[in-house]
Order: C-alpha cells, then sequence, then structure tokens
C-alpha cells in the first residue's frame, strides 16, 4: 500500500514527522498555519521558536529552526531573554492556556505590558492535555474536567479566561492581538503572519490565541470536536483581530 | 570598538555591589537580567549607569522566575548574561536554574545572602547555602564560589564567567548583605592586564545558515520520554561535572598542618576565623583554619587531609548547620570530633570564635 | 598606629552619621589605610536607629561587625540604648548632652562615658548644618584614625560642589571640625 504525504510546510522538520500529538488535536493544525506563515515570510534561518511544558512541549523539534524547550509557563521569560539580546532574530513564544493564563499569566501580562518584541502563540483548548485534562483558565461552564467532575461551576471557579481582550486592554496600538482558530486555518494563518509580520517591523508585541480541539480528554469523537471547535468555542471565544496596528509605510525587508 | 571599563589595576573603595557591577562590565558581559531585592539593588543601579556607557544592556523583570528565566534565554542566544538576587529571589530562580542545570546553559548569578527562612531580615545571613548548591529537583550540578572580600568579590565574579562558559555548568558567585553593603578596599583592574582573558562565548540557538539545509537545527529539550533515557543523561551529566570537579575546587587553609583545633568555615566568616587564629595561637593553643572557596563541587579531600590531622574540628557559619552538612558529608568515616558554632542570620566575629576554642579546651 | 580602631556612630534618620561614617573611611583610605565601614540598612533603618559600623588599621581588616567598640557616639536616646551592647571596659562613649532623661540608661561599664554639647553648639555658634562635622570632629579627635589635614580634604572632596557655592560653608565646616576635636581633646 502506498500512502501519500501531505504537503508540509517547508520549514517543518520531515524526520520528525508524523508529529507525536493525539488523533484529532489541533496542534498540527496551528503548527502547519505557523509554519506556512514562517515560510511564506521567509523567516525560517532566523526563527527562534520556544515552546513550553503541556501539549506544547512536542513542538521541540517540529520545525527546521533554532528551538528551546522550557518550564510550564516560562517559555515567554525565555523568549524574552533571547529576544533582548538577539534583538535580530525572530522569537516565538510557543504555550497552551495553563502556560499562558495560569502558571505563566505574570510573564504574559508583563511581556505585553513592556510591549517586548517578540511573538506569544497561546493554543487554546479549554483543558490541561498532557497532565490528563484538568480544568484550565480557559474551560467553559458547565463543562467536565478531571477537576471539575460536575462540570465547571462558574460561582466556584470563575469564567473562563479571556485572553486575548485582556491583552489587547494592557497593550498600546504598536501591539498585534487576535484570536483565530482551527477551524479556519487559512484565517489564522493570516493572523499569524500578521503577527510576525508586526515583530519583523519592531512594532512591539503580537499575541495570537488559537482555539484548538482536545478529543481525547473532552472525550468526544471526531463530529462532536469539531462541532464544539466550530460552534461552542466562538460563543465564549469571539474570533477575529482585537488590535492591529496602524498601517505603516512599506519596510524593506531585511 | 567602546573603550574598556578599567585600564590597568586601581586602587577603590566601594561597596560589594557596585564591585560586582565592575567585575561584570570588566568581564564583557553583555547583559543583566534582574529584579528589586534588598541587598543586592545596588548591583543593578550601579550596572544600569555604567551599562549604556559600554554598550551593554539591562533589562528589568516582573519576577525573579522571569530573571533567571531570561537570563537562560540570553546566555542561549550566545551572550554573557547574568543576574543577581538573594533570599526569597534565589528560592524563585531554582527553577531556571535546574533548566540551566540540564541544559548546560552558562548563566551566571550573584546571590548576596539575607537572612531566612521567608523574608526574615534584608542584612545577612549564610542560610543560602543549601538552596544555592542543591536548591530545585535534581543533582545540584552547580559551581559555587564563596567569596569572603571585596576583592574575591571582583575576582570570583570574573572567573565566574570563565568557568561557567568553559564547564558549561550554571555558576554562583554566593556573597552576603555585609559584602554587599560594606565598603572596603581593593584592586579593580583590566581581566587582559592579569592575562586573563575572557572566553568567546556561543550561541545555542539562533545560529547562522539556513537549519535543515546548512546545518541541523538546534533542538534544545530538557524533558524526555524514559527512565533509561533520563537515567543516561542525568549520568552522564554527573560523570562530566565529576571530571571537571578536580580542576575547579578552590580552597585556602590557615596554619592547618600542625593545628589541634581546626576551625572550618567559608564567605565572610573566614575573616573571623583567620583573625581567630592568629589570636589563638598568640596564645599559645595551636588552631588552624580550613575554608573552601568553591563549596559546590567541595574540596572534600583537602578537606579531609588537614581534618584527619587534627584533634578536634570546629563548623562556624551563619546558619543552623547547613555548611556543616556539607562538610559532614566530605569527612564521613573521620573519627575526629566535630562540634558546630552557628549564628543563623547573624555575623560573627574572631573574639566569638577564640572564645568558642578556649571553652572547649 | 597599627592597631585596629572600631568605631559606631548612631543616631537618628537625617542626623548624618552614615555621611560623617562615609567620609572618615575614604580619609582613611586615601592616606593609604585599610578601612571597612558598613552602615546597618532596610526594614530597621526605616524609622529606626541609623548605626554606621567603622574599622580603621594599617592591615586587611577581619569581620565586618564588631562585638565591641573603641569608640561609640551616640546622638539621641534610642541610639543610646542601640549601642549600649557594643561597651566593654576598653570604649569610650559619648552622647550629645542635649538628650533627655537618659541618665539611666548610659553605659556603666565603659572605660569613659562623656557628654558633648555639639547640638548646642552647632546651634548657637555655627549652623544646625553643620552638627555631623562637630560629631566627626570628636570621632576623629578622640580615636586619631585620621588627621586634621586628612578630614578637611575628605570634606572638602565631599562637600566641594557646595563649597563653591558659598564659601562660608567651608569656614563653617571647617571650624565644626575643629570645635568638635576641641571637645573631646583634653577630655580622655
Amino acid at each position: 500500500m502506498t500512502t501519500i504525504a501531505p504537503k508540509m510546510p517547508k520549514s517543518w522538520r520531515t524526520e520528525t514527522k508524523p508529529h507525536k500529538f493525539c488523533p484529532g488535536c489541533g496542534h498540527g493544525l496551528v503548527l502547519k498555519a505557523l509554519g506556512e506563515a514562517i515560510d511564506e515570510l521567509g523567516i525560517q534561518d532566523r526563527v527562534v521558536f520556544g515552546c513550553d511544558i503541556g501539549c506544547s512541549l512536542l513542538s521541540w523539534d517540529f520545525f527546521n529552526v533554532d528551538s528551546v524547550q522550557t518550564h510550564h509557563g516560562r517559555t515567554t521569560p525565555v523568549v524574552t531573554g533571547v529576544k533582548r539580546a538577539r534583538p535580530d532574530r525572530i522569537c516565538i513564544a510557543y504555550m497552551g492556556d495553563g502556560g499562558g493564563y495560569a502558571i505563566g499569566a505574570q510573564h504574559l501580562v508583563n511581556a505585553a505590558s513592556r510591549n517586548e518584541k517578540i511573538t506569544a502563540i497561546l493554543v487554546n483548548n479549554c483543558n490541561y492535555g498532557m497532565t490528563g485534562g484538568q480544568m484550565a483558565p480557559t474551560t467553559l461552564p458547565q463543562m467536565k474536567t478531571e477537576t471539575t467532575p460536575y462540570g465547571r461551576d462558574p460561582e466556584e471557579t470563575g469564567y473562563p479566561t479571556q485572553g486575548p481582550e485582556m491583552v489587547a486592554a494592557i497593550t498600546r496600538e504598536n501591539a498585534y492581538v487576535a484570536r483565530g482558530t482551527i477551524a479556519n486555518v487559512r484565517q489564522l494563518k493570516g493572523y499569524l503572519k500578521k503577527a510576525l509580520q508586526n515583530q519583523i517591523d519592531g512594532n512591539g508585541f503580537s499575541f495570537v490565541e488559537a482555539l484548538s480541539s482536545c478529543p481525547t480528554n473532552w472525550s468526544m469523537n471526531a463530529k462532536e470536536t469539531w462541532a464544539f471547535v466550530e460552534k461552542t468555542m466562538p460563543e465564549y471565544f469571539k474570533i477575529g483581530e482585537l488590535k492591529a496596528p496602524a498601517k505603516k509605510e512599506e519596510k524593506i525587508d531585511v | 570598538m567602546t573603550e574598556k571599563p578599567i585600564n590597568g589595576e586601581k586602587r577603590v573603595f566601594m561597596t560589594g555591589n557596585e564591585v560586582v557591577a565592575w567585575a561584570a562590565l570588566a568581564a564583557e558581559a553583555d547583559i543583566m537580567y534582574g529584579y528589586p531585592i534588598t541587598p543586592q539593588n545596588e548591583i543593578m543601579h550601579y550596572w544600569t549607569r555604567l551599562a549604556p556607557k559600554y554598550g551593554r544592556k539591562f533589562l528589568q523583570t516582573e519576577d525573579e522566575i522571569s530573571a533567571g528565566f531570561t537570563t537562560c534565554g540570553g546566555v542561549l542566544s550566545g551572550k554573557r548574561a547574568f543576574t543577581a538576587t538573594s533570599g526569597p529571589g534565589n528560592i524563585l530562580m531554582q527553577e531556571s536554574m535546574t533548566m540551566a542545570e540540564m541544559m548546560r546553559i552558562p548563566t551566571v548569578l550573584v546571590v548576596q545572602q539575607r537572612g531566612g527562612p521567608s523574608t526574615a531580615t534584608v542584612i545577612y545571613s549564610q542560610q543560602e547555602v543549601t538552596m544555592t548548591c542543591y536548591g530545585g529537583n535534581g543533582e545540584g550540578l552547580r559551581i559555587v564560589y564563596s567569596t569572603g572580600s571585596h576583592q574575591e568579590l571582583f575576582d570570583y565574579t570574573i572567573k565566574a564567567f570563565n568557568i561557567a562558559w568553559k564547564y558549561r555548568f550554571p555558576t554562583f558567585v554566593l556573597g552576603d548583605g555585609y559584602q554587599a553593603k560594606m565598603r572596603e578596599s581593593l584592586y579593580i583592574y583590566d581581566p587582559a592586564e592579569k592575562g586573563i582573558s575572557m572566553l568567546k562565548t556561543v550561541p545555542f540557538v539562533g545560529l547562522e545558515g539556513m537549519p535543515g539545509v546548512d546545518r541541523d537545527p538546534s533542538h534544545l529539550r530538557n524533558t524526555y520520554n524514559t527512565e533509561e533515557e533520563l537515567y543516561d543523561v542525568v549520568t552522564n551529566l554527573v560523570a562530566e561535572y565529576e571530571k571537571i570537579a578536580p580542576e575547579v575546587i578552590e580552597y585556602q587553609t590557615f596554619d592547618a598542618d600542625d593545628a589541634e583545633i581546626l576551625i572550618i568555615a567559608h564567605g565572610i566568616v573566614t575573616r573571623a576565623a583567620q583573625a581567630a587564629v592568629k589570636a589563638l595561637r598568640s596564645q599559645g593553643i595551636k588552631a588552624g583554619h580550613f575554608r573552601p572557596i568553591t563549596i559546590r563541587p567541595f574540596p572534600a579531600g583537602e578537606a579531609r587531609a588537614v581534618a584527619a590531622k587534627a584533634k578536634k574540628l570546629l563548623v562556624v557559619e551563619s546558619a543552623q548547620g547547613q555548611f556543616q552538612r556539607l562538610v559532614k558529608d566530605a569527612l564521613y568515616g573521620l573519627t575526629v570530633p566535630m562540634e558546630g558554632y552557628f549564628k543563623p542570620g547573624q555575623g560573627i566575629t574572631s573574639e566569638e570564635i577564640v572564645e568558642e576554642v578556649k571553652k572547649g579546651l | 598606629m597599627s592597631k585596629l580602631t572600631k568605631l559606631a556612630l548612631a543616631g537618628e534618620g537625617g542626623q548624618g552619621v552614615q555621611s560623617v561614617a562615609a567620609i572618615i573611611v575614604e580619609a582613611a583610605n586615601d592616606a593609604g589605610r585599610e578601612a571597612l565601614y558598613i552602615p546597618n540598612f532596610g526594614v530597621e533603618q526605616r524609622g529606626g536607629v541609623s548605626v554606621a559600623y567603622c574599622q580603621i588599621s594599617d592591615e586587611k581588616i577581619g569581620s565586618p561587625k564588631f562585638k565591641y567598640a573603641d569608640l561609640i557616639i551616640a546622638l539621641s536616646d534610642r541610639a543610646v540604648r542601640r549601642t549600649r551592647q557594643y561597651v566593654n571596659k576598653d570604649t569610650v562613649f559619648i552622647y550629645d548632652a542635649s538628650i533627655e532623661n537618659i541618665e539611666n540608661d548610659l553605659p556603666t561599664n565603659a572605660k569613659k562615658v562623656l557628654a558633648i554639647p555639639a547640638l548646642d553648639i552647632a546651634k548657637k555658634e555655627l549652623t544646625p548644618r553643620v552638627f555631623n562635622v562637630i560629631i566627626m570632629g570628636a570621632a576623629i579627635a578622640a580615636t586619631g584614625v585620621i588627621d586634621m589635614e586628612g578630614a578637611k580634604k575628605a570634606l572638602e572632596k565631599r562637600l566641594g560642589y557646595k563649597f563653591e557655592k558659598d564659601p562660608k560653608l567651608k569656614e563653617l565646616n571647617f571650624q565644626a571640625l575643629e570645635r568638635g576635636a576641641e571637645l573631646v581633646k583634653g577630655s580622655l
């Protein structure tokens, strides 16, 4: 039997494919959009990619770009440290919702406040995937997880974190903030490209949240999973650009 | 090229925090990441005033977790990066220092110990010995210099950068609040003047060339899939650490060869111990002093050699036996009686040591 | 003089004990001697007593703090109570004569306890601004750690920019130094 390999972004590392994410996991799609964005911007040789703990760590050898896997929540400071020391590099911090909105929230908030010229990409799948499906800051009301077995009760544990809204609120006009979804990879890629372009232009912080799937921990089949991503999640997490820097004059690519 | 921060050698009179800033400048440190905590603040204060004049950088982070991890990032990108902290800040930096151990990231961290536990005092202690040597989950694969004077603070801060980059283990300069805040004389110098050349730094990420085409990408991780895989990694790390340890260890002895009572102390307490030995000798008491400069790796063989000849050992420290545990570990099996003189969070004078020694005679 | 001299200056925030200590040790260092100075700092210093610990010698100095001082100058009631722990039979303990209700708190084990009217002299003869320079004069006369010439040079080094603007200030400072020295000369 022969199989036809799917078309991969040029910046993907073929030696590490197929990747290690669960079937139906959205990380692959986010990383595909990111790979294409890197390809189209022609920055593969300049990217430094940092990934967090949690499922995002499985991307540590995903690309043919220099990469470092850090600690839970600490990707933002590591990547910030790289960017401050090497401003000529395009620095990407790749993390999950737990890493960005819980354990590493102070880093995300302060990197945004300081307008660090890095790009943070946060994959929102409404739970802690790697550790077995606990409640995340982004778990939806009534959603069942291992630590909310009767469903998340907002009276007890509040409402899902509105990450991009928060980042947009604390950044100035030179930041780029958007929320995309794996349900629309084309659009997501567009957001990622703009986010990276914002860094390339030296404008400031850029942040993209990507709504994603976790059928393993959600205990859903393919159809249910897709419906959840496409319909349920956007009811709480609005898709779109929250902050786009005012158009600058065309810059010469370096 | 910008001019050198220090030309030749000159005598100065300054605080230890200022000394560290000058040493880092002289050592060609590129960037400091830091978060305010007493008693290390003035390292940042002097660095932020001096650094821009010599093209060096600074980032004030949101906390010490971030200061530690941004320092890792700076080093990963090939820059001579450092940070400084104390007490509760040292706790928060342990996480990043374990990453540095695992990935062999040559970070430099200056610790100015304050009183503990908790926020305790901002003044002084030697209570960060265990944490600085063995903090974090792992095997404590670090190099820790315990300094005792401004001259050493200068010398060993410069040395820390070269040792870190030569051996690629996170390197610590363990000072304290006294050393941070006091003023005394020392000679600061351009390292080249002393024949010291700063090792060339190399990036671990952000390398030149197209990854996957001109070269393999640099893929760094600290998470492993299986017990066996990790066991191999750690075993290799430990083996490398143990191989370099004999090259790294440093110590001093004072009248130790024929000492009947051997005082063992480190850091700033060595000053009181040295003075106590002089005073005791002048009174006809055969006292000596052993002082490890590297408390990790510990000069165990050297300590044993002198301790074995003594009739009694007295471990003196401004903590409740943290240093004594390192000593006991090194001297395991010796039957020479050992006592401790512990003053957690408080300074120790030579008079006290003399008194303590005489009490036990 | 190769002897180690240990000196503790203590006062309320704003009385300038740390500046005086810094000038004395700087002058000693400039004279080629070894000096070590450490202030108390941090939480205690905020709203507490400010203590400057100085040691001057011809050899490298041992531990930064000491058990007993050769000279203590205390400028407030709290400073007296804070520093009497550093007194032994070799200690000269000087305090300002204006401190009230302190009789029962003065050390009883000192070599000498001496009240000097520094604040009074500053107010009446000179200016309150040079109060701490009178103290400096007393400290160097009581210990001999630096000579008068060195002390004046150190003052110029530290306050030269102010002296340039106001030449009278230089005179006042030098007078304060001399007056401070006179207060202890002959009494010890």
